[in-house]
């Protein structure tokens, strides 16, 4: 009875073509269990992701928002990630002003052969974005 | 004689600046007064709302509204002239995008009240409240309610046209009002300036590198600028590769970067979410400690980034607002 009234946040995961969407494919593989509040939206780069569809997950329903690509030296294209991470930087800093709360976005470099680190990052930021709560509740979009 | 096609304007939450740009149209002004008859002008004619309310609806064929949206009575009189126009154009940065009186979006009402009424300085002894109605002697004074967040024109009434800008420079508005006049309008919705970002009619834009790469962000303020040079270039941040053209670069002219008062370009959604996108591609810096280093001169994403549309950003506040100051 508990469980179904658990709220479920809706997460949605920009992860890249060449690293994390392969671990997430080998952490299914390997029949690895995590939550099915995350929906895998796969681009061929994290650095294709702009942050403007990082705001339309939001308003779209998103509780929270998590990017996902290659170490840093590891990008296919040499230098997409860190195109990412000045991104994130700037777009988490605006988020707060807006008073968003710090854990409804996150980035995390998780290779291909991470589909552990997938798995845990999928659970932790399920479980860190249930606490805060669902984020049109809180006016946020 | 023919009757002369009625004209409107009008003031919502602006600072006045937008009147002017109408004033600037200097002798131009009188082509458009003999080609128009204005029926309504608080700023500038004894007209009253009964004289708007007693014209038949549609019977304007253009109001100029110009400000955002941030108390009842001006949304009353956006749908009163609504009703009573054929189009209606949102004239300037506040109307068409919330503009910087959008900012206050950052607050709500109650944190706004608190701050000017009660603990700003020069009000420290206890101030008083505006009230939405007053009991005195002589009767019931009534005030527009304040509302907790400001809108674009357009979030409150359909909106026709958009002329941008803080303020609308005068060639375009004399541009828009020949125009109307002619009946010779692009689609309904458009923007009533340039379609391409504004380094491409800026005068630096020669100067400017193929491949910007900044190690350093100066605010305008801190340095000395050479007008022969790319502000960009000079690592002062302009806002003019993410900001739709058609005021021929006055700002930048004026050795000041661009701040992004006409908007985005079509092709975008959000202009501050553009604007991080943009920054963050010029920055020449993968570390993320060196980047934090740099992004202090950019002290207020919010504030520079949507400096003129935080009302039409995807994003709202939530609702644990901060104090204000």
């Amino acid at each position: 009875m508990k469980a179904e009234q658990e709220f479920q946040p809706k997460i949605v995961a920009f992860v890249c073509n060449w690293c994390t969407y392969i671990a997430a494919d080998q952490a299914g593989v390997t029949r690895a269990r995590y939550s099915p509040n995350v929906r895998l939206i796969r681009t061929m780069c994290s650095g294709r992701v702009d942050p403007q569809f990082v705001l339309a997950a939001y308003e779209k329903g998103a509780d929270g928002v998590l990017l996902c690509g290659c170490h840093p030296r590891d990008c296919h294209y040499r230098e997409g990630n860190y195109k990412t991470l000045r991104r994130y930087l700037l777009l988490k800093r605006m988020l707060a002003q807006m008073g968003f709360e710090d854990g409804r976005l996150r980035l995390e470099w998780i290779s291909a052969s991470e589909a552990e680190k997938f798995r845990r990052v999928v659970e932790e930021t399920t479980e860190q974005v249930r606490r805060l709560g669902p984020l049109r509740g809180n006016g946020g979009v | 004689m023919v009757e002369k096609p009625k004209v409107a304007f009008y003031w919502c939450a602006s600072c006045g600046g937008c009147e002017e740009a109408v004033v600037d149209l200097a002798e131009g002004i009188l082509d458009v007064v003999q080609a128009v008859d204005i029926v309504f002008w608080p700023v500038a004619l004894d007209f009253k709302v009964k004289d708007v309310e007693a014209l038949e609806d549609g019977s304007i064929v253009a109001s100029f509204i110009n400000g955002a949206v941030r108390l009842s009575e001006q949304e009353e009189m956006a749908r009163l002239l609504r009703r009573k126009s054929k189009y209606v154009i949102a004239f300037g940065s506040c109307s068409h995008l919330g503009g910087v009186p959008g900012l206050a979006n950052l607050w709500d009402k109650q944190s706004i009240f608190n701050w000017y009424y009660h603990r700003a300085p020069s009000v420290a002894s206890g101030g008083e409240e505006p009230r939405e109605r007053v009991e005195v002697p002589e009767g019931t004074l009534e005030l527009p309610a304040f509302w907790d967040t400001v809108k674009s024109l357009d979030q409150v009434i359909d909106v026709d046209y958009y002329l941008p800008g803080c303020p609308p420079t005068p060639k375009l508005v004399a541009a828009a009002v020949q125009a109307l006049l002619r009946g010779d309008l692009p689609p309904r919705g458009s923007v009533l300036a340039g379609t391409r970002a504004l380094c491409h009619e800026c005068p630096l834009n020669e100067t400017k590198p193929e491949k910007l790469l900044l190690k350093e962000i100066k605010r305008v303020h801190t340095v000395q600028v050479d007008p022969s040079k790319c502000l960009l270039a000079q690592g002062i941040l302009c806002l003019g590769p993410v900001t739709r053209g058609g005021c021929e670069a006055l700002c930048v002219k004026g050795n000041m970067p661009c701040t992004g008062c006409f908007g985005p370009t079509d092709e975008v959604r959000d202009q501050g979410g553009k604007g991080i996108a943009y920054l963050s591609s010029i920055l020449d810096f993968d570390e993320e400690s060196d980047l934090q280093r740099v992004l202090e001169a950019v002290p207020d994403p919010v504030g520079t980034f949507y400096r003129y549309s935080l009302p039409r950003s995807i994003l709202k506040r939530t609702r644990e607002v901060k104090e204000h100051a």
